[in-house]
């Protein structure tokens, strides 16, 4: 099918979306090969994003356990936990190059070529890496994104004192006091990681509420939660300008509606204000292939791009940047581009920010239920009243399910949980078969378990829970 | 226990159906799945089975009575056939009825309500899962009912099954040839586009009553004015004067004179245009495609020939776009590049007309009755009788004709 083509499918990018995307295309015979500019495979993910911050996350929460006394009621003991952060470095890394090179490995099994280097479009079937131009029949951008920047404060990971997520990752030493630019997913995460570790951590936001486009109960329950925690919340607050002298930043910042401004020390500023699409250098004028106003890839339901052959996905498209988004839109790209039918439901995506309590939410939010004019009803279900989470001392947060007051469709569903991660893969299950909050109020839980709590939400849709 | 037999989800976009007959009446004992009713619609007529086997109860509405989807359409009392039973039973309570009527109207449209999975195997096999009935719960619709529908080849009009592919290639298979020599098979997929021209192309041959006229033209004119002129023209205007044109022009023409062949149907409407969109097909690496030249009634030779060069350049480029593709009133396809004497094109839905052009030779003609060699083409117009009459038709052609035989007519609108 090759012919005149190097390859049937070019796939510049390497991250969740490109690797799986690579895999699913070579499963389904289809000659391909991978541009990756990074020396290991996995992209933003695998190496400075979801994975490392995870394996931070872990550990700092292990930490944490053990030095705050936590353990104590449940007669564990402990004295002189200490924190030997080179060591929880070296940990993170050790599971990173685990997974990058697992991927290494899955490309040799399926003959995905790794061409390494940096691809730049000659045209719509030619992708020029270093000094070699490689042609395909089909090209899928899978680029990814970056960390935005902030005018003013400018990034440094080397000096460990501005830093972005990366930086955020592998700072030597835990700082005296952290500066969190942006309530968002990122930031809340990798402020989690710190606070637990010792540091003071303020958060600022520019909206007036942290997690925006989160379902708004949970956006308050949240912000209630991590104050109780110990991070300093700044709300409606917008950073003017930083200035670093030797070890230390100071931030000027003033109310976002306006006002006075004031400055702030920091020994660490993370700036986590939001990603945007990886499109400079690549050379996409070359290729036909246009961005929008927001410097995203606009494509079809095929994932192909206004120039046939041309495909794109993941974070360089419109969407939320998740990587389980990019997953699957890799899956079905490669699909389509074997002829067959790919197929994703971009309504549908979960999106969990993994703190402690961990926050999940899936479908639609409250709000916005309420705006498309739909009659709903909601169920709410404690974990206060769930035995599981009782007998665990684990007992902060809920399950919201809310539901099509007419036929009784499960709409949305929001989890603050310490396994809310884990159990929304349930809800969104029983949506993509189109559930009612009968169904699964119908469907047998195991007793005791964490996910009872989804189960009894779904009867308070009904106004019936049992243990509520 | 009497069920109630409603009106199934008909398809996207389709809220309502008449009535057409009814198959059982009270009393009658019927089977799971038999047809009791059956439905029209705009687009189909379909049956409507029992939900279980039973005694026919009363019908609810008449035939000919226009009814909703999910609308309760009779009631069917379970049980192996008391007759007396049935016809003794009351008609069920119309208060609870209403309710959950109410409540099975509101619900969302089938098709979302398929699971992954199944939505999956009913884009790729196009089919409509309104047609299939489902084993799953609440009916809904499993992997395998999909399957089985697909299998039993009950939508005859649908591609061919892909999971058929298997089966077939085995009942293919020749006997052991005693012929010598190579007799390899080559299996590859469809692709997307295959699939959707293909599906395309077979459902305006079901929709549309389609039907080709013929006529034959003298291209001696045009011939010579394009020798005549290509120079100059080239030198203006950038771009070779080729017959395109020519036929583009005449087309615009007689598309003004007959405005049917210029319109489509739209439900039980007629849409006419005051302008021509026409699709003209261009080679391109991966097959051809059809982009459009939009307002071609407004523009003169030059911008016409642009057009199609640039078509032609981002055609090999790739950069045609689905807009460049999409809309288009009237359609010319020239055959005769590839040397074809004669066809019968098939229709662009929903455009109501094509235009066949094919192969420029010399043949014997008799002019003012003497045999004379000249340079003939035969045309050929493929219509939606449903909307063009055949008076309209070969006046259309008739006007082509006219136009290229004599191009001054092009000038001076006769």
């Amino acid at each position: 099918m090759t012919d005149k083509f190097d390859y049937d499918l070019l796939i510049i990018g390497s991250g969740p979306g490109g690797y799986v995307a690579a895999i699913r295309a070579a499963q389904l015979g289809l000659k391909t090969g991978c541009i990756e500019s990074r020396e290991t495979l996995g992209g933003t993910c695998l190496n400075v994003g979801c994975i490392p911050s995870k394996a931070m996350l872990h550990a700092s929460e292990l930490y944490h356990e053990a030095h705050s006394g936590a353990l104590e009621k449940f007669g564990v003991k402990l004295t002189g936990a200490k924190l030997d952060l080179k060591q929880m470095l070296t940990e993170k890394l050790k599971a990173v190059e685990e997974l990058t090179g697992g991927i290494a490995f899955l490309f040799k099994k399926n003959k995905v070529d790794w061409i390494k280097g940096r691809g730049a479009f000659e045209n719509a079937n030619t992708v020029k890496v270093g000094d070699k131009s490689y042609t395909a029949k089909n090209i899928l951008i899978a680029t990814g994104s970056s960390v935005t920047p902030l005018p003013g404060v400018e990034i440094d990971n080397d000096k460990h004192v501005v830093v972005d997520s990366t930086g955020a990752l592998e700072l030597p030493k835990v700082p005296g006091h952290m500066v969190v630019i942006g309530g968002g997913v990122i930031g809340l995460e990798l402020g989690s990681v710190w606070l637990r570790l010792g540091a003071k951590v303020t958060v600022v936001e520019y909206l007036d509420q942290i997690l925006p486009g989160m379902d708004g109960d949970i956006r308050k329950d949240a912000n209630r939660m991590f104050k109780k925690q110990g991070f300093d919340i700044r709300t409606g607050t917008k950073v003017t300008g930083c200035t670093v002298k030797g070890k230390k930043a100071t931030l000027t910042m003033e109310p976002a509606k306006g006002g006075d401004s004031e400055t702030m020390e920091a020994d660490v500023v993370l700036v986590a204000i939001g990603r945007k699409p990886n499109i400079d250098g690549l050379a996409l004028e070359n290729s036909g292939v246009e961005t929008n106003d927001r410097g995203q890839i606009e494509v079809g339901h095929d994932f192909q791009t206004d120039v046939a052959g041309v495909y794109a996905i993941g974070d360089v498209t419109p969407g939320p940047m998740l990587a389980h988004k990019a997953e699957d839109e890799g899956i079905a790209a490669a699909e389509f581009i074997a002829g067959q039918q790919g197929i994703v439901n971009h309504d549908l995506i979960p999106g969990v920010v993994y703190t402690y309590p961990e926050i999940a939410s899936i479908g639609k939010t409250e709000e916005e239920v309420k705006d498309s004019g739909v009659e709903y009803k909601t169920g709410k279900f404690l974990f206060a009243a769930n035995s599981r989470a009782k007998t665990n001392r684990d007992t902060e947060g809920y399950v919201k399910i809310i539901a099509d007051a007419k036929t009784d469709r499960v709409l949305g569903a929001h989890i603050i949980s310490s396994l809310a991660g884990t159990m929304i893969a349930q809800v969104t299950q029983a949506m993509e078969f189109g559930a009612t909050s009968e169904d699964i109020a119908y469907t047998c839980h195991a007793h005791p378990t964490h996910s009872e709590a989804i189960k009894e939400a779904a009867m308070a849709v009904q106004g019936k829970p049992i243990h509520m | 226990m009497a069920i109630e037999v409603k009106v199934p989800v008909l398809g996207e976009s389709i809220t309502e159906a008449t009535l057409g007959e009814w198959l059982k009446q009270p009393g009658d004992a019927v089977a799971a799945d038999e047809p009791i009713a059956s439905l029209e619609t705009d687009k189909v007529a379909l049956e409507v089975p029992a939900p279980q086997a039973g005694v026919m109860g009363a019908h609810q509405v008449a035939v000919g009575d226009t009814v909703e989807v999910g609308a309760i359409i009779a009631t069917i009392e379970a049980g192996s056939g008391a007759a007396s039973a049935a016809k003794s039973a009351p008609a069920p309570a119309p208060a609870k009825a209403e309710t959950r009527s109410e409540a099975k109207a509101g619900e969302p449209d089938a098709s979302i309500t398929l699971s992954p999975s199944v939505r999956r195997l009913v884009l790729e096999h196009g089919v409509d899962p309104s047609q299939i009935s489902g084993t799953g719960k609440d009916g809904r619709l499993t992997k395998a009912d999909v399957e089985q529908y697909v299998k039993s080849g009950a939508q005859s009009n649908q591609q061919a099954p892909l999971a058929e592919k298997g089966e077939a290639k085995g009942a293919q298979t020749p006997p052991a040839p005693s012929a010598t020599g190579n007799r390899n098979e080559e299996r590859v997929r469809m692709t997307r586009l295959r699939q959707t021209v293909a599906r395309r192309l077979k459902e305006a041959q079901d929709t549309a009553a389609l039907l080709t006229t013929f006529n034959d033209v003298d291209m001696t004119a045009v011939i010579e004015t394009r020798s005549k002129y290509k120079d100059l023209f080239a030198k203006k205007h950038g771009v070779k004067l080729g017959f395109m044109g020519f036929f583009v022009k005449a087309a615009c023409m007689a598309l003004k004179d007959v405005p049917s062949v210029n319109a489509q149907i739209d439900g039980d409407e007629i849409v006419y245009h005051d302008y021509a969109d026409i699709s003209v097909a261009v080679s391109a690496p991966n097959g051809l495609v059809v982009p459009v030249i939009r307002n071609a009634e407004a523009m003169d030779f030059a911008d016409v020939e642009n057009t199609i060069g640039d078509f032609g350049k981002r055609a090999k480029d790739g950069t045609l776009t689905m807009a460049d593709m999409q809309g288009g009133t009237f359609t010319i396809s020239n055959g005769g590049v590839f040397g074809s004497l004669m066809s019968t094109p098939i229709i662009n839905p929903p455009q109501s007309a094509v235009l066949g052009l094919h192969r420029i030779e010399d043949r014997a003609v008799v002019v003012d009755g003497e045999i004379v060699i000249r340079p003939m083409m035969y045309m050929a117009l493929s219509y939606d009788h449903r909307l063009i009459d055949g008076r309209e038709a070969v006046t259309f052609l008739v006007r082509i004709k006219e136009a290229i035989e004599d191009p001054a007519r092009l000038l001076i609108d006769l």
